[in-house]
């Protein structure tokens, strides 16, 4: 027995368990049996990823067929490499913290076992995602993660705007999918086959394949890499696919950190990277990377500015990060993509636990416009938040430090005009987003508290079994940039460590860029602190004069730049307006109208006709008889 | 000559349905009846199993041959099954006794006329699914319109008799047709045998003309754009068991008559006709999706939700690549299974509300948590999520389609999106939401032996999603020797008679 096999199938057998005998067990039960199962895989997975680093590890596990038609055959597989290795690491991890985490958080909830059935079942499907060794079960995976997603989105089933967002973000998933699976077609049409090293192997012999589309005369490598990247972008909420995530915060909070935080939403990013050797061969889709990458971290950034849900901000800010690490691959840099993912888990979900213990102490209150200055009463959510927070916006020496910085120095490096667009956008992204994440902080813990509803002497801190996961992540926000800084983005990173996983078909530049360039990033972080202490708290003045004096600007923001309403005019209503047509009138007034029903009136007619000639009058029949009799000799003497 | 299993497959519901039929009619014999209708049907079905162990399924030969004289020189009564008719007819004897069950609650009235009309009907379709005969076929295709017809027209609803002609007329309309082209096929090659018909091969010139006459009966069973108007109203109309059975065994029939005829003994013509099928089953895709999208009555929702995936099945049969036709067949399973479970599962929050609308439903979930489950697997097998059947007959299908044509392929994918769209809002609908009305709040889960058919659904789609081998290994080689023969017969050697 492979420990591999442990990982993936303890949170399946813990799901199952729980989901369909949560009932006889309890819900205590349910809760320590999955948090348990989940736990043990997590520990199995740090040993795997020791393995990797340490004695060069990799395993690849055929299960059994999956679907096997004349040439097409893909099996069940696990695949252990040094990428593979890291995503079960910060997938297992983030996922045990979230199960102990929710013991606390839902504990008022009456679906208890539910609602930890379907985290490790999202877990499994996951893992079954990053462990694939070929397209289709990726794609399992992928379909599967959503599927938990929408069901952990509806969770509160009752709220009309809950179930909304679920379906929303299934089916703008489905139009990423939609390119995804049009691209696994493409590559079995080119390479008859769906496993990575098959294809990967192929993949520099095919390079002058064209493939004509509407007229277009497209490079099939270029059309593949274009259509993942749709895909790509539909789970990982790049710009004009990133509606879904916002609303997705209608989920519990521990699914926003869980899924929409640390592990599914990175999916994108984790096949852009696992494709390397596919993408290395395609410049002028690395480039659209790049350019989606920044403009969904510029954009989201400003987004975060005029939000007031604690949850929506962190949304937002999610979505840029993944915008940083999606122009780190589209520059190339797919191992400082890879770190980012990595500590951005860490931070991200701490964030997002820790807006969750501020929502629970707030009886569910999520406008930070009515919080603040409960710092002293909740401090340990105030500190790991603020932990949380130097570490997303780059403070030195935590981990976003080494890996935002990173990204923003290797687009520098890349030489060409993207790579220094993608890195003037990079620094003025990272000064809105220490700035949206202070506002946050500020308006949170700091200032005057305006709750009307709540007595602040009721504020009580968050019990001991949701703080001690928030402290475990925070140890993670901190350190983990430091201490993995080499293994994942050091000069031998690629040799030493990735090998096979990733493809650089170029080796990464080792050149430092100029010192004012490096130091301008954390400079402007440090600076925006006081700043914005000063325009958030101590002169509020200052930024209602800002708001009203550009009031469609901060209108637009705040209804993020209208891609919902634009999205309802083009595409959802007209949907609806095809739909009746189709039905009301091709169906109902013409195919019916001439078709069966016309058949049937048209048969009625003529036999009302010949009903007139049956009319009892002797002379009549005598008259058409005679008619017919003389036809009849008229026919044979001509003949 | 060894045991005769295929006829004894079409036999025995037959015999049962004499026996049914003549026994004495009293209130008290309904339940015998009832039990002896599931008897019969259960027993066909472990035949069938057994039919399927005996099954070899590495020859694409057609094996337990049966051949009776019947009109001298002209019919033989012939069977035979291949790696191709197999599961259709396990999926009949499988469907049937789980009509059966349901009818618990549905049918108050000539409980025991019901029956017989159910078990004629899986008579039939074994006979359509095992016929080597062109007139044998006929026979038992369009007898497969009688029963349906009576369901309907007995037991229906409201506007039962409206819908039953509808039925009526398009489906004779195409199939007069057809009857015309098999009198001529006998005329130009002096047989109807169709093993003899594949080896003879049928000269060009006719091809064409014949392959449009097979085709209007198809395309109207199938139903393929735009005869398609007939299915929305038999299903509303129908009560559960026949749109379980219209649904899940009745429109196989074309698709099954597409690749055995169509393909087998007009390749010229149905190489020809191809982009005639692309474009209607893309139309059937996107068009009927569209229209499901704003349906108010749960089960017209499904019906053109049906004519959506039939168009997928079209689209891949006529890819003719081993990917495409096996995952055609495997989608007709598949949305034998899913279909046949969306029907029944309209069937019991129909029996307790009396309604079909959406509307009237919400909130189900707290009330029915087993159904919410049930309901959901449905449904995502409809969507086609992996790990569903629904998945690998439509990856397989579109596999089989991009290597037609990227284009097509395109499009058809399109279809993916929506059905999600159609599909979770239905789901949505009727079991998330708060409780609007107190009717829902009396309304009781589902009870033991509505379990039993729903989870022995369940238990299948969910199994083929995760491991398709047992179908697809029993399929591989006679599709691969159906396209050996396609494309062998493509080259113009042909025997001219």
């Amino acid at each position: 027995m492979e420990f591999e096999y442990l990982i993936i199938f303890l949170p399946l057998i813990g799901s199952i368990i729980s989901g369909f005998f949560g009932k006889i067990l309890g819900s205590r039960n349910s809760e320590i049996l999955t948090s348990l199962f989940v736990s043990i895989s997590t520990i199995i997975s740090f040993i795997i990823f020791y393995k990797v680093f340490n004695e060069d590890y990799t395993n690849n596990l055929d299960i059994v067929t999956w679907i096997s038609s004349g040439t097409f055959n893909v099996n069940w597989s696990i695949k252990i490499d040094a990428l593979s290795s890291v995503m079960l690491v910060v997938v297992t991890l983030v996922s045990s913290i979230v199960h102990i985490y929710s013991i606390g958080y839902m504990s008022h909830d009456p679906h208890k076992q539910r609602f930890m059935s379907y985290l490790s079942l999202f877990t499994f499907s996951m893992l079954m995602l990053v462990t694939s060794d070929n397209f289709l079960q990726l794609f399992f995976g992928w379909e599967g993660v959503g599927l938990c997603s929408y069901f952990l989105i509806g969770f509160w089933f009752k709220k009309e705007s809950a179930n909304a967002a679920a379906i929303k973000a299934f089916v703008v998933n489905r139009v990423g999918d939609f390119g995804f699976a049009l691209g696994i077609f493409l590559i079995f049409y080119l390479f008859g086959t769906v496993n990575y090293n098959e294809v990967f192997e192929l993949v520099p012999l095919t390079l002058d394949k064209y493939f004509s589309f509407l007229g277009l005369n497209i490079n099939a490598i270029d059309l593949i890499c274009i259509l993942l990247f749709i895909g790509a972008m539909g789970k990982s909420a790049q710009l004009f696919l990133h509606t879904w995530l916002p609303d997705a915060m209608e989920g519990p909070t521990p699914v926003s950190a869980l899924i929409h935080a640390a592990t599914m939403v990175t999916a994108g990013v984790f096949l852009v990277v696992r494709c390397s050797p596919i993408y290395e061969y395609s410049p002028f889709v690395l480039n659209v990377i790049t350019i989606i990458g920044m403009s969904t971290a510029f954009f989201a950034a400003t987004v975060a500015l005029a939000q007031d849900d604690i949850k929506k901000i962190i949304a937002y800010s999610t979505c840029s990060q993944l915008g940083y690490m999606f122009f780190a691959a589209g520059v190339g840099a797919y191992n400082v993509a890879m770190f980012h993912l990595f500590t951005h888990a860490f931070f991200k979900a701490l964030l997002f636990l820790g807006s969750g213990s501020v929502i629970h102490s707030f009886k569910d209150e999520q406008n930070i416009k009515l919080m603040g200055g409960v710092w002293k009463k909740l401090p340990y959510t105030w500190i790991l938040m603020i932990i949380g927070t130097l570490a997303l916006t780059g403070f030195p020496f935590l981990s976003g430090f080494y890996s935002k910085d990173a990204i923003i120095e290797f687009a520098y490096l890349r030489g060409n005009t993207t790579g220094y667009f993608a890195a003037g956008i990079g620094i003025f992204t990272a000064l809105l987003t220490s700035i949206y994440s202070w506002r946050l902080i500020f308006k949170t813990f700091h200032g005057n508290y305006n709750n009307k509803k709540l007595n602040i002497s009721d504020m009580h801190e968050s019990p001991m079994v949701m703080i001690i996961p928030l402290i475990i992540l925070a140890i993670g926000a901190i350190f983990c940039g430091f201490l993995f800084k080499d293994l994942f983005i050091g000069i031998e990173s690629s040799n030493s460590f990735w090998k096979n996983s990733i493809f650089f078909l170029e080796p990464l530049s080792r050149n430092h860029p100029p010192l004012w360039f490096i130091l301008i990033t954390p400079i402007l972080v440090i600076l925006s602190i006081p700043v914005a202490y000063y325009i958030f708290i101590k002169n509020t003045k200052i930024t209602n004069d800002i708001v009203n004096g550009n009031l469609p600007l901060y209108n637009f923001l705040k209804n993020k730049w209208y891609f919902d309403e634009l999205y309802e005019y083009l595409f959802v209503n007209p949907s609806k307006k095809i739909g009746l047509y189709f039905w009301k009138k091709i169906d109902l007034r013409f195919i019916d109208r001439f078709g069966p029903d016309g058949v049937s009136s048209l048969i009625k007619s003529i036999s009302l006709l010949a009903v007139k000639f049956q009319n009892g009058f002797i002379y009549h029949y005598a008259f058409i008889m005679l008619l017919g009799f003389s036809a009849l000799l008229t026919f044979l003497i001509l003949k | 000559m060894n045991f005769p299993i295929l006829s004894s497959l079409i036999l025995l519901p037959l015999l049962g349905a004499l026996f049914i039929f003549f026994s004495k009619s009293k209130s008290n014999t309904n339940l015998t009846s009832k039990y002896l209708a599931l008897f019969v049907s259960f027993s066909n079905f472990i035949l069938s199993l057994y039919l399927w162990y005996l099954f070899d399924p590495s020859t694409s030969e057609f094996q337990f041959l049966e051949e009776q004289s019947w009109i001298k020189g002209f019919v033989n009564y012939k069977v035979g099954i291949d790696g191709i008719s197999i599961l259709f007819i396990i999926l009949t004897t499988f469907i049937t006794p789980l009509c059966v069950v349901s009818v618990n609650n549905t049918i108050k009235n000539r409980l025991k006329d019901f029956l017989v009309a159910i078990l004629v009907m899986e008579s039939l379709m074994i006979g359509v699914f095992c016929s080597l005969d062109l007139v044998v076929f006929y026979l038992f295709f369009e007898g497969g319109l009688i029963p349906m017809f009576l369901i309907i027209g007995i037991w229906g609803g409201e506007r039962r008799v409206y819908s039953a002609f509808k039925f009526f007329l398009y489906t004779l309309l195409g199939s007069v047709l057809m009857l015309v082209a098999i009198i001529s096929i006998y005329w130009v090659t002096g047989t109807t045998d169709v093993t003899y018909l594949y080896s003879l091969g049928i000269d060009e010139k006719y091809q064409y003309l014949l392959w449009l006459a097979f085709f209007s009966s198809f395309a109207v069973k199938t139903p393929m754009w735009p005869v398609h108007t007939w299915l929305p109203d038999a299903h509303v109309e129908a009560p559960t068991a026949g749109s379980v059975l219209l649904a899940a065994i009745l429109l196989k029939m074309a698709g099954y008559g597409f690749i055995r005829f169509s393909i087998g003994l007009f390749p010229i013509a149905s190489e020809y006709f191809i982009p005639l099928i692309y474009i209607l089953s893309l139309v059937a895709i996107i068009y009927t999706s569209y229209v499901a999208l704003m349906q108010e009555d749960m089960k017209k929702l499904i019906a053109y939700s049906s004519v959506a995936h039939m168009g997928f099945v079209t689209l891949g049969i006529f890819t003719f690549t081993q990917q495409g036709l096996e995952g055609s067949i495997y989608q007709m399973i598949s949305h034998g299974l899913v279909s046949a479970a969306l029907f029944l599962s309209v069937g019991v929050i129909y029996d307790r509300m009396h309604t079909r609308l959406i509307s009237n439903y919400g909130g189900l979930v707290s009330i029915m948590p087993k159904y919410s489950i049930v309901l959901m697997v449905f449904t995502l097998g409809a969507i086609g999520l992996p790990g569903t059947s629904g998945f690998v007959g439509e990856f397989l299908i579109l596999i089989g389609t991009f290597q037609k044509s990227f284009l097509v392929a395109a499009i058809a994918s399109i279809g993916v999106i929506l059905s999600a769209a159609y599909m979770l809002w239905l789901y949505k609908r009727v079991i998330f939401g708060a409780i609007q009305k107190n009717e829902i709040r009396k309304m009781d889960d589902l009870n033991k032996s509505e379990i039993f058919v729903l989870s022995s659904l369940v238990f299948p789609i969910i199994l083929f999603g995760f491991y398709p081998e047992p179908l697809l290994s029993t399929t591989e080689v006679s599709i691969e020797n159906l396209i050996d023969m396609y494309k062998s017969n493509l080259k113009p050697n042909l025997i001219k008679n």
